[in-house]
Parts: structure tokens; C-alpha cells; sequence
């Protein structure tokens, strides 16, 4: 059951785009910064294959320009 | 997972991103934030110091059901007020490695074979009484860490030098900051930083000596940065070797040729005297000029041996030695222009600003290390910026208790808990403490830590015990002493908490208890005392290295010194050793005063933490009823050093033509033996490189991702390059994190050190590079 969290830097002037079209994603949640062009991203997959195809989403945004990982989670700790 | 967890890592997963854009963008708000963060009320959460850096971080552990599942900062630790870095959120993850070491196990006919512990600890004990009876005293050693806790150091250093009799303690923090130890005794005549982190909240200009901080202390750099955005004045200049994160932030990034920082510091002090920027009343009152040996040699062969002589001189001999340091003369040696070298003083010179130096590795990991300390140190002293808040040369450290297990306890082979060997009452009081006849401490020191492995591979050395640390990959010079260490005839013990290169080598392998799977000190960078109780249960049979070395030190016969139950061994541990600081210049708090509280600085006198030293606004143990009391020193004085540059052991050449230079990346601790472990930060950086300068890397005909081999006279390495990428060198250098085993690129570079710190320079070697 994975639980990620990322820093999501929008496009220019494509803030509130971005969050519509993240907010449409199914196991998104949205957190905007009320006074910078930035998004918190927190998702929560049931299972990996939904991380995969959620993973293939968010690579084809429009709205995003940079998404980068800031906490993972993840039952299967302990990768090497 | 059930809901409530499921709620509760959800919130720590917003709040590491919102903590994180806070790093990188100062006074963000997130509005929403809170909606997603409730309190799932099953979370009990606990109190430790971070383990992966020397900031010293509070943290707040999250546990579910006997597991850490997550993190967030303490907002009563005045450390990082809440904040964290990548490292610290994701830190408890380093405790659920899939192949943790939960087993004793010992070499049996070349083969590893499990054991239970107690099994394992009477054969260490068999062979260290075996190995010293049939070889001496000076036969066995033991090699440990600035990760090594208060406790773990302390009883190191009381069995093997107390009981034992053997000086042979050494701890990896030489490798990362006995320069700057040097730098203070030499400068000061004591050890540690005068200022703290509040010297953050009150400086106007913060000048990073080739320290990226952005990536290795970036909770400190947030902290500068928010500084920078809420007051007018306040800027950053990155001084360094290469381009980095931190010059990226920095309002002015200049960068030096490797090893002249010695002349830039020279010339800044000539430009300061110049113009009369000297502030007269500090120096006629707290300043003394000295000058010491030169041509001070490298120590590449073996039994090396220097001691420096200090000769006082006077103020115009200073300025005498000075005229070889003009702006302009500089420029042509350092690459820095006459411009930027003026601006530099004109800052420190300037009286209405307050000025704080920061260092690391740069400064420290550098065969000159202790003269560049003692050089900086100048700077601020000629301007009498020192001791007030803002005002600060900043040594920083590397490790989470590099400065409370290795400076305090003195776990190196000259120290003791308080002083040195050499000093008869220094060896008097701990023997009194520590209940063992005083002619059992040994006056001459052994082994510093490069000599050390030149011992083992001599076979001087026959019995090591190696905790906390994984010198098979941070060694300078690996494969001497990688094939030392395997050759026949040694007995090598390894406590740990992963396999690792070094547990490779190992005839025993101890599983030890890992951060707050046991109880703990570490002490930080600006003078902080932090406990932190066991917060969870260790795997299988691993046991804290205090205990093993307890252990072992009762099978040896030393009841009546190593005498605690585990259920308080560590609160009389901790009132054992304070005992060696009584006193107004380093009194340490009580156990009861650091379990309650998030860190206390000493000197703690009658309450009170103090701030900065030598400053009898805040120190207790100045008495000379003057502004500044430099009490380290017997004339009372602070003291400038003439030092002058010299060059590095090794520079480029037309057969090894480029600088290599080390270091660090913000996702990994040192070897990454546990944040490789970490998902989250092991994919963020998989693996190892080399950065190139892009012109560098279309001369040799190499893109991104292409392998690169980098040769020096001592090994090679072949590695993927990085162009463009996070950090960019300069034309002629590259730069190797060395978090990687796979890429082992300590067997490239050179054991030479500073003659009188003994810590290695990983900064500067020569290579040459091919495309693979
Ligand atoms: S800055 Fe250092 S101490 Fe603070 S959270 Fe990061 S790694 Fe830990």
C-alpha cells in the first residue's frame, strides 16, 4: 500500500490547472501553497499496479513541469 | 494496515513535502495542510537527536505498535525548531533493512557461521587476552566512530586504555574533523566552537569556506536562507572548489584553485591591515602572534612523525610575512581575482556587519587543515568578530556526535575524557575514575587512525575491534589497506547493523542495536548534549556497542570497572564521565536535566546553558574582567597564527592531469549503508558518478551516463559521468560521492594528511580520465 509524497512545480501560470487536473486523479490529494507556485502532492495507492498506472498519469500532465519525491512509503521497507 | 496508521503516514508524508518546500522556498504556507493531518491518536511519539548528521536535529519518532513508522521535528529542539531534511523524515526506514544483522557470527574454516551472541563475545574476549598476552599491549586496537554514542566511546576508551593499557583508540571523526580540533587547541587552546546556532539569526554575511551546506547540513542552510528573506542585509557568499547547490543560493559564488584557500585567507588579513580595518582594542587586549614549522611534509610513509614548535612574534613580523600576500599576488595563485578577494575583506572588515564563516570537509579534510583553521580564525580575530552573537568562525561537524563521543570523551590516541596521555594529572584524574592504577594509562600516544591500518598491514597490529564505522570503504588509499586488513594472522571484529565491505573482512561480526533501538548521548556541532531513550526494541540477538564492549570487558576480569545493570547503565555511565568536566568551563548537565529536555549546551553552570564562549556576557567561566577572556590559552590571549601556503601532496600534472575531489550527496550518510536501505532516498540517488565540467567531458568524447575511468597512481575506477548535473567542477576536476560501495573510489585516492591534525585529504589527488 503505497504512500507518497511529492513537491509538484507547475508549469507557468498553470497552478490552478495543475491542481484541477491532479484533483481528477484518482488516489491524488492536493495541497497548494497559498503564496508560491507549488503543490504538495500526497498519493495513496490501494497496491503496486495502481502506482504504476497512476506514475503513467502524472508523467503526462499538461499543467506539471517538475514532480519531485519528498517521503515514501512503502509496506515492502527494506529494499536495498 | 489499519485505518488510523494509514491516516498517520499520510500526514507524515504531507508534512515531509510541506517541511521540505519550506526548505526550499523560506515562508511558504499551505493552507490546507492541516485537513490532511490529524492526529490518528494511536502514534505515541518520543524524542531523539537525528542520527545522520552533526546539525543535531530533534526529532519526534512516531511508534505503532513497537515499530517507528515515521518522523517529524521536534519544534522544541531550538536545532531545527520542527524542521527536517530528506534524511532525517525517512530515518526510521534505516531500521527495517530486509537484512538487518540480528546473528552473531564468527569464521569458522572460511566460512561465516551463525552463533548465539554470548558465544561470539567469548571468543572476542578469548582472542584480545590471547593477542595481547603473546604479542603486548600495543597488539590490539579498537576503531570506532562519531557515531559511536557518548556511552558506546566512553567505555571504549576506559577498557582499552584504563584497563588495557594500550593507547590504540582511534575513531573515524580523524577523517572528518581532527583538523578542526587542531584548528581550536592551537588557536584557543580548547576545543569547540565559541558560538551556536543563534549566530544565524544575527549575522549579516555568512561565508561558506568550501562547505556545500545546502546539501550536507541543509537544515542549517534553510535556516540562513530564511534569515536572508525575512531581514534586509543579509547575504551568502560560497567560497569554494566547485560549483554546487549552495553557490546556486549564494548571492556571490567565487571559486578558488584546490589547497589556495591557505593564500585567499593570507591575503584577505594583508587586505584587512591595508586598510586599517583592524580592530586595534581586540587584538592590543586578547591577541597574540606566533608563527610555527614549515615545509611541513605529507605524511605518505609510513611512521611519519612531526611535531609543531610555535615561536611568538611580534605584530610587525605578522605584517612582515603578510607582504607576500597581496590581492594581486594571490589572484595568480588561487585563480581568485584581486576584485573578489577585496570584497571578501571589505566584508569582514566592515564593523557594522556581523560576520559568521562556516566549515566543514573542505577546510578539515585538507593536508594544510589545521592551518586553514588557524587562518580563518585569524580573519575574524584581526576584526574582533568573534565570541558576539552573529559574529562566528563556525567549525561544523559531520557526524551526529563527532564532537560528543571523539572530542569530549577523547576517543583518539593522544586523548583522555579530560586532556591528553602526555599530561601526568590528566592520566591521574581519569585513573582515579576510573579505578585502575594511574601506571596503567600509557603517557605516549600510538596510532592515529591512517597509521593505524599501516600497523595492521605491518602486523603490528594483530587484534581490532571496529564499531559504528566501514573503514573498507572510507579509508584513503583502500586496496593497502583492504589486502592489510585480509592478510593472514589478524583478528578482526565488526559490530554493525548491515553486511558491509568491512563485515566482509571480519573473523566476528557483533549485531548491534542501531539508534534508538538502544539508549544514547550524542553531542552536536554547537556544544549540545542530546539523550534519547530506547525508543524501540532491537532485532534478534543485537545489543548496543556499550553493552558488547561491558561484555567483554567482565570476561576479561574488569567486574569491578564496568560494574551496571542494563536497565541503568547508561545514567551511570553518564555520571561517571561528567565527572571528568566539573567545572565552569565545561560542566556537562546532569542525566535527569538531558532526559527531560531537546539537547543542552555546556558549559551548563547553575542552570544555565552558554552560548558563546568567551564572552563573560554568557560565560561563566570568564573571570579576567575584561570584554573577552581567551582562558584556553596561558597568556589569556587568543592567538594568530603566520601560516603560510604550501602545496597540496599531489597536484595535477601532464600525466594525471585533473583534481579529484570527494564527498557527500544530501540522500546519503557516508557509506550509505543505511540510506541505501531507505526506498525513498535510494531511489532519489541510486548510485554513484562522476561530475564533470562539460568542456572536460566533449573533450573526452563522454555524455551523461556514459563510463568514465579515473586513474591515479593508485587505483581506478570505472563510473558513470554526471554532466551539468547537480554540482559542476571546474575545468581539471572532478568529483566522486563516495556513498557508493560499488564504486569504490577511496582505492584512487591518497593517504596524505596534515602533519598535525593526521586527518586525511580526500579533497585533492591526481588523475587522469578515460572514456570506457
Ligand atoms: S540536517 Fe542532519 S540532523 Fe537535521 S534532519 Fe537532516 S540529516 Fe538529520
Amino acid at each position: 500500500m503505497p504512500i507518497f509524497s511529492y513537491l509538484a512545480i507547475p508549469r507557468s501560470g498553470a497552478k490552478e490547472s495543475l491542481c484541477a487536473e491532479l484533483s481528477a486523479l484518482e488516489y491524488c490529494r492536493v495541497i497548494p501553497a497559498e503564496n508560491h507556485e507549488v503543490v504538495v502532492l500526497v498519493t495513496e495507492a490501494p497496491d503496486e499496479t495502481s502506482e504504476e498506472a497512476l506514475q503513467g498519469k502524472l508523467k503526462k500532465l499538461q499543467g506539471l513541469q517538475s514532480l519531485s519525491l519528498a517521503f515514501g512509503y512503502d509496506e515492502k521497507l527494506g529494499r536495498k | 494496515m489499519k485505518l488510523d496508521r494509514r491516516r498517520f503516514i499520510l500526514s507524515a508524508a504531507a508534512g515531509s513535502a510541506v517541511a521540505t518546500a519550506g526548505a526550499l522556498f523560506p515562508g511558504i504556507s499551505f493552507a490546507d495542510w492541516p485537513k490532511i493531518t490529524g492526529n490518528s491518536g494511536v502514534v505515541s511519539w518520543q524524542k531523539a537527536p537525528c542520527r545522520f548528521c552533526g546539525t543535531g536535529c530533534g526529532v519526534l519518532v512516531g511508534v505503532v505498535e513497537g515499530r517507528a513508522v515515521a518522523v517529524k521535528g521536534d519544534p522544541n529542539c531550538s536545532v531545527n525548531k520542527g524542521l527536517c531534511c530528506m534524511k532525517g523524515y525517512h530515518s526510521v526506514q534505516a531500521l527495517y533493512g530486509a537484512d538487518r544483522l540480528t546473528k552473531a557470527k564468527i569464521r569458522k574454516n572460511g566460512e561465516m557461521v551463525e552463533v548465539p551472541i554470548a558465544e561470539a563475545l567469548d571468543l572476542v574476549a578469548a582472542k584480545l587476552k590471547e593477542t595481547r598476552d603473546k604479542h603486548g599491549k600495543n597488539s590490539v586496537a579498537i576503531y570506532g566512530s562519531g557515531q559511536w554514542t557518548i556511552p558506546d566511546g566512553y567505555v571504549a576508551s576506559k577498557l582499552f586504555k584504563g584497563c588495557l593499557g594500550t593507547n590504540n583508540v582511534e575513531a573515524n571523526a580523524r577523517l572528518c574533523m581532527s583538523s578542526a580540533v587542531t584548528g581550536f587547541m592551537t588557536t584557543f587552546g580548547i576545543d569547540e566552537p565559541m558560538g551556536c546556532y543563534e549566530d544565524i539569526d544575527n549575522a549579516n554575511v555568512f561565508i561558506t569556506w568550501g562547505n556545500n551546506m545546502a546539501e550536507m547540513h541543509p537544515v542549517l542552510f534553510s535556516r540562513m536562507l530564511a534569515n536572508r528573506k525575512r531581514r534586509t542585509n543579509v547575504k551568502i557568499i560560497d567560497f569554494a572548489t566547485r560549483t554546487t547547490r549552495t553557490s546556486a543560493a549564494a548571492d556571490k559564488s567565487i571559486l578558488f584553485k584546490p589547497q589556495t584557500d591557505l593564500a585567499v585567507a593570507n591575503a584577505i588579513c594583508h587586505e584587512i591591515i591595508a586598510n586599517d580595518w583592524v580592530n586595534w582594542n581586540f587584538v592590543g587586549e586578547h591577541v597574540s602572534f606566533h608563527k610555527g614549522k614549515t615545509n611541513i611534509g605529507y605524511g605518505t610513509e609510513d611512521n611519519f612523525a612531526f611535531t609543531d614548535q610555535d615561536e611568538a612574534i611580534g605584530f610587525e613580523d605578522y605584517k612582515k610575512f603578510l607582504a607576500d600576500y597581496s590581492p594581486e599576488k594571490v589572484e595568480k595563485i588561487s585563480g581568485v581575482s584581486a576584485k573578489d578577494i577585496k570584497y571578501m575583506a571589505a566584508l569582514y572588515g566592515d564593523p557594522a556587519l556581523k560576520v559568521t564563516s562556516f566549515w566543514c570537509m573542505g577546510m578539515n579534510q585538507h593536508t594544510r587543515g589545521t592551518w586553514i583553521n588557524n587562518l580563518v580564525y585569524n580573519i575574524h580575530l584581526l576584526v574582533g568578530k568573534i565570541s558576539t552573537p552573529g559574529n562566528s568562525p563556525f567549525s561544523l561537524t559531520g557526524q551526529p556526535s563527532a564532537c560528543g563521543t571523539v572530542r569530549e570523551v577523547g576517543t583518539l590516541t593522544h586523548a583522555l575524557p579530560h586532556g591528553t596521555v602526555t599530561d601526568e594529572h590528566d592520566r591521574k584524574m581519569a585513573a582515579e575514575i576510573w579505578g585502575v592504577p594511574v601506571e596503567n594509562i600509557d603517557p605516549k600516544p600510538t596510532y592515529h587512525t591512517v597509521e593505524m591500518f599501516r600497523a595492521l598491514d605491518r602486523g603490528e597490529i594483530k587484534f581490532m575491534w571496529i564499531q559504528v564505522t566501514n573503514p573498507m570503504v572510507t579509508l584513503p588509499n583502500l586496496k593497502r589497506y583492504r589486502n592489510g586488513a585480509k592478510k593472514e594472522g589478524h583478528f578482526l571484529v565488526v559490530s554493525d547493523v548491515y553486511p558491509t565491505p568491512t563485515t566482509d573482512v571480519a573473523d566476528v561480526i557483533l549485531p548491534a542495536a542501531m539508534w534508538i533501538e538502544k539508549e544514547g548521548l550524542y553531542g552536536n556541532s554547537e556544544r549540545r548534549t542530546q539523550h534519547f531513550g530506547q525508543i524501540v526494541n532491537p532485532p534478534g540477538e543485537a545489543m548496543s556497542d556499550t553493552w558488547q564492549i561491558i561484555e567483554v570487558a567482565r570476561r576479561l576480569g574488569f567486574e569491578k570497572q564496568f560494574p551496571w545493570s542494563p536497565e541503568n547503565y547508561i545514567e551511570k555511565i553518564w555520571e561517571e564521565y561528567r565527572r571528568f568536566h566539573a567545572g565552569p568551563k565545561h560542566e556537562m548537565a546532569s542525566y535527569q536535566v538531558l532526559s527531560e529536555r531537546s539537547g543542552v549546551q555546556w558549559p551548563f553552570v547553575n542552570g544555565k546553558e552558554t552560548r558563546w564562549r568567551f564572552n563573560p556576557k554568557y560565560d561563566p567561566a570568564c573571570t579576567n574582567g575584561k570584554a573577552f577572556d581567551f582562558y584556553g590559552k596561558k597568556d589569556n590571549r587568543a592567538w594568530i597564527w603566520a601560516r603560510p601556503y604550501e602545496p597540496a601532496a599531489e597536484s595535477p600534472d601532464s600525466d594525471y592531469p585533473f583534481w579529484l575531489n570527494t564527498g557527500r550527496v544530501i540522500e546519503h550518510w557516508h557509506t550509505g549503508t543505511m540510506t541505501r536501505r531507505i526506498p525513498v532516498l535510494h531511489n532519489a540517488m541510486p548510485s554513484s558518478y562522476v561530475e564533470l565540467n562539460p568542456e572536460d567531458a566533449a573533450d573526452l568524447g563522454v555524455v551523461n551516463g556514459e563510463k568514465v575511468k579515473i586513474i591515479s597512481r593508485r587505483g581506478e575506477v570505472t563510473i558513470p559521468a554526471q554532466i551539468n548535473g547537480r554540482g559542476v567542477p571546474p575545468r581539471g576536476m572532478v568529483f566522486v560521492p563516495f556513498f557508493d560501495e560499488s564504486y569504490l573510489i577511496n582505492e584512487v585516492t591518497l593517504d596524505a594528511f596534515c602533519p598535525i591534525s593526521k586527518q586525511p585529504d580526500y579533497k585533492k589527488c591526481a588523475v587522469r580520465l578515460e572514456k570506457a
